[in-house]
């Protein structure tokens, strides 16, 4: 599930590293104002525990396919949210950098989309209420599964959410969430079962591990503007879907469609000129699907002086020169600086 | 009989399920005199360690510091005058760099940093690590390990030097150098350890546990020379006295 | 287990202690700079291709001047590209939009799209890439707190990134003599998993406490203080300067499509 740069506008990384940005500092108080000094070396530890887990495959039971752990509910359930969103977002850090996982532009949302969700939402609200005893099997991994589920499909659906909002793929928001939810909910499953089997071995064999605490984990006014949130999304998400209902082919075709009009403007505001279009077409599908046959003649015509100079083949030659001598002059560089 | 910088009166500890770990221990250790604290596993060395800088408090007696009891106000000053150098050095160095391990006491101390470099500076050299200045720690060996452990203690100059199985995972060199060391040092050691041929090269008094409890105490040859003393507590006569090799 | 990852992490961490004059640079300066690079790239609209190309200066210019090996860098980003861009690759089925003829053939706009991607994605991975690979963790995260990250975070990344090659022995140990004992299945069952990662955690768990006590005897009280700062000089300025200027003048002006049309005497 993790995003990459290349696919997400900087006006949409952008909005999501300020979420992210504020939802650090928001934890790294809280967690300050635990004063537990204890926290620091054992938030870093865990981070390594839980970057060193997520290599480690078992076989699920019944598929004889491999899975693995995504940390953020176990860190939840050990750390309690706060410190665990900090450690997963340290975790996320170190792979944006290190390896080649997605960039930094996408680093904001990969912190909020697999971070915030396991740790203020599926564990709260989900894991906290069902698995009240963990020494209680049943409850134990029922309780991870769903959690981990609705974690992960919350999360999944940020992403689509959020590759929408960039306008850079050519996918429908029908499509896309066809393609994201069933996936991450295997994944969820298998999340569900890691989890649970690490906590039952750890319960089992040191209970007091396991992070406990009476006080709620956010205030009224939290939880509050959390369900705020999720009805602004939710509404949000059915202004993209309301008529998407009939189907994967309809949508390829309206997606089709959308392009070609779209090309000419650049940036969120043909994003938003899209949404318009589409919502007032909607009303009437004969209307659409009678356009786009006899214009294909001027549409081909209409596509041509519509993209810029990037895409003519003037331009695609320049750019092959220019790339090599970028290439030329960086190796000149690396040259003369050997000889010094 | 001047005052020992640290005593040991009728300590007694239980952990939280209430096994009994130390029961009515006493001893007393003088300035500059070097101790082994000898014993087998699960003889309570380890616990009785972490008495000596607060980091455990004990269930009954006390422990006191240059006469004090140690008290939680005086904690702070404890904890610079008696340095614990744990028996795991990745636990002991949890710092991205060799410099700021060992600069972590004086920072703490609130030093300013012209003497916290300072200090750093010569800690290491004092242990023959100053090259190691800018190195992560995953990249030292075993005995560069232990040597800048020994360092982040010697950067806020303690009284007293308490070593936890110093000479475990050392190479035959490693040994060799961390026991040169360990001679060449002024202040007080207090070392606990299965290597009793440290013991006998570095140490003039011995104290052995068993149990939880001190089943002997006095010179080093003469205890570690007691052939059924020492197999009586899980542990027997190292060569170095067999063979009459004293390196006193 | 990827036992790979740590390697790379490790291979990274050289680079990152290098002492190079672009190394040496303020950490601040070059997390500047490479965010706006990121931002110029991903501002392109969707089919641009030769746009781009000019930014391509930015990383060979860091990877030779930071003596970084640009095969490490590109093998990284290489090996990532498919798995990143699933989504992209549904662009060529999607956009049928006809965008430009050679000869008798025609390039759909799906394509010119997904390939701006794959260059966008190649641009913004490798100069994230090339900024660990020219600073080093340690200054990165020293850079971060001087610019207002909170300090528990700072400390956090570099404690993690200090324990992951020791819970990593750990675990290679442990999976080790697993599989020595289960006859040569490379696979762990869920049993099996539980114990092992269980066991792992408890270890760590063990660790972190002993960690604390450490840090407890030496004086630790909730602040964890580092000397390390930098004071910005005028390599400093020319570098955030120069490459603002260049990113911006090459975001608004195509040099290729320029060029091109210089010899085959096209005029966009």
């Amino acid at each position: 599930m993790h995003m990459a740069d290349a696919l997400i506008s900087p006006a949409v990384g952008g909005t999501m590293w300020a979420a992210t940005a504020g939802l650090i500092a928001w934890c790294a108080k809280k967690v300050k104002e635990l004063h537990d000094d204890r926290l620091v070396p054992m938030m870093g530890v865990l981070g390594a525990f839980i970057f060193t887990a997520q290599m480690i495959n078992f076989t699920i039971p019944a598929t004889g396919s491999s899975g693995h752990l995504g940390g953020g509910l176990l860190l939840a359930v050990l750390l309690g949210p706060h410190a665990a969103f900090l450690v997963m977002a340290s975790i996320l850090t170190v792979q944006a950098l290190f390896f080649a996982d997605g960039g930094l532009l996408a680093l904001g949302c990969n912190i909020f989309n697999l971070g915030f969700f396991p740790a203020f939402v599926a564990y709260p609200l989900i894991y906290r209420v069902l698995v009240k005893n963990p020494q209680n099997r049943l409850r134990l991994w029922s309780g991870s599964i769903l959690s981990a589920v609705i974690g992960l499909q919350l999360g999944a659906f940020a992403v689509v959410l959020e590759t929408m909002a960039s306008g850079i793929s050519d996918l429908s928001f029908g499509t896309f969430v066809l393609l994201m939810q069933p996936i991450h909910l295997a994944i969820g499953v298998v999340e569900g079962l890691a989890t649970a089997a690490v906590v039952s071995f750890v319960v089992y064999a040191r209970p007091e591990a396991v992070h406990s605490t009476e006080r709620p984990v956010m205030t009224r006014r939290a939880l509050t503007g959390l369900i705020l949130t999720a009805v602004l999304l939710g509404g949000v998400a059915s202004w993209f879907a309301s008529g998407k209902l009939d189907g994967l082919e309809w949508s390829l075709e309206k997606t089709t469609g959308r392009e070609e009009l779209a090309a000419p403007e650049e940036g969120i505001h043909s994003n938003l000129a899209q949404l318009q279009e589409k919502t007032a077409f909607l009303p009437d599908y004969t209307f659409k699907v009678g356009e786009t046959e006899p214009d294909l003649p001027e549409e081909h015509e209409a596509a041509w002086p519509a993209v810029d100079a990037g895409t003519s083949l003037s331009g695609l030659l320049g750019g092959l020169i220019t790339l090599a001598a970028a290439a030329g002059i960086g190796y000149s560089l690396r040259t003369r600086h050997k000889n010094e | 009989m001047s005052t020992p910088v640290l005593e040991i009166k009728n300590l007694g500890f239980c952990y939280p399920d209430g096994t009994e770990a130390l029961h009515n221990i006493s001893c007393r250790f003088e300035y500059g005199e070097a101790v082994g604290l000898i014993g087998g596993n699960g003889a309570g060395k380890s616990t009785l360690l972490q008495h000596l800088n607060g980091c455990l408090t004990p269930s009954e007696g006390t422990v006191l510091f240059g006469g004090i009891p140690i008290s939680r106000e005086m904690l702070a000053e404890v904890r610079r005058a008696v340095g614990v150098v744990f028996q795991d050095p990745d636990d002991q160095l949890f710092m991205s760099t060799v410099f700021d391990d060992v600069a972590f006491g004086p920072l703490n101390l609130g030093l300013p940093s012209d003497e916290v470099t300072a200090r750093v500076h010569c800690a290491l050299e004092r242990v023959g690590m100053r090259h190691l200045c800018d190195r992560p720690p995953y990249k030292l060996s075993g005995g560069e390990k232990r040597a800048v452990s020994i360092a982040t203690i010697l950067a806020v100059s303690p009284d007293i030097i308490v070593l936890d199985e110093p000479s475990s995972n050392l190479d035959p060199r490693g040994r060799r150098r961390l026991i040169d060391l360990l001679r060449g040092f002024g202040q007080t050691r207090i070392i606990a350890t299965h290597d009793l041929e440290l013991v006998v090269e570095v140490c003039q008094r011995a104290i052995v546990l068993d149990g939880g409890r001190i089943v002997a105490e006095g010179p080093v040859v003469e205890i570690l020379n007691n052939e059924e003393l020492m197999l009586a507590h899980g542990l027997e006569r190292p060569h170095i006295l067999r063979h009459q090799h004293p390196h006193h | 287990m990827k036992a790979a990852r740590y390697i790379e992490v490790g291979q990274m961490d050289e680079l990152g202690r290098l002492d190079t004059p672009l190394h040496r640079l303020d950490a601040r300066v070059k997390m500047a700079v490479v965010a706006l690079f990121v931002v110029t790239v991903m501002s392109f609209p969707r089919y641009e291709i030769s746009g781009l190309m000019p930014l391509f200066l930015f990383p060979f210019v860091l990877m030779s001047s930071g003596n970084i090996p640009s095969g490490a860098i590109l093998k990284k980003v290489a090996l990532a590209l498919p798995f990143a861009l699933f989504v992209g690759l549904f662009n060529p089925l999607l956009d049928h939009s006809p965008v430009l003829t050679l000869g008798s053939w025609t390039v759909s706009g799906g394509w010119l799209s997904l390939t701006s991607i794959l260059l966008r994605f190649t641009l913004t991975v490798s100069a994230a890439l090339i900024l660990l690979a020219c600073t080093g963790i340690y200054r990165l995260c020293a850079g971060l707190e001087q610019i207002g990250v909170p300090a528990l975070f700072a400390t956090q990344l570099l404690f993690l990134y200090r324990y992951l090659f020791v819970i990593g022995d750990e675990a290679l140990r442990m999976i080790r003599s697993v599989r020595m004992r289960s006859a040569g299945s490379k696979k762990l069952s869920l049993r099996t998993y539980s114990t092992l990662t269980g066991h792992l955690l408890l270890r760590s768990i063990d660790r972190a406490q002993r960690i604390y006590r450490s840090m407890v005897s030496r004086g630790f009280a909730g602040q964890i203080r580092v000397l390390y700062r930098t004071r910005p000089g005028w390599r400093d300025a020319v570098f955030l300067i120069g490459w603002s200027a260049f990113f911006i003048l090459v975001r608004f002006w195509n040099p290729a499509a320029a060029l091109g049309g210089w010899l085959t005497g096209e005029h966009p």
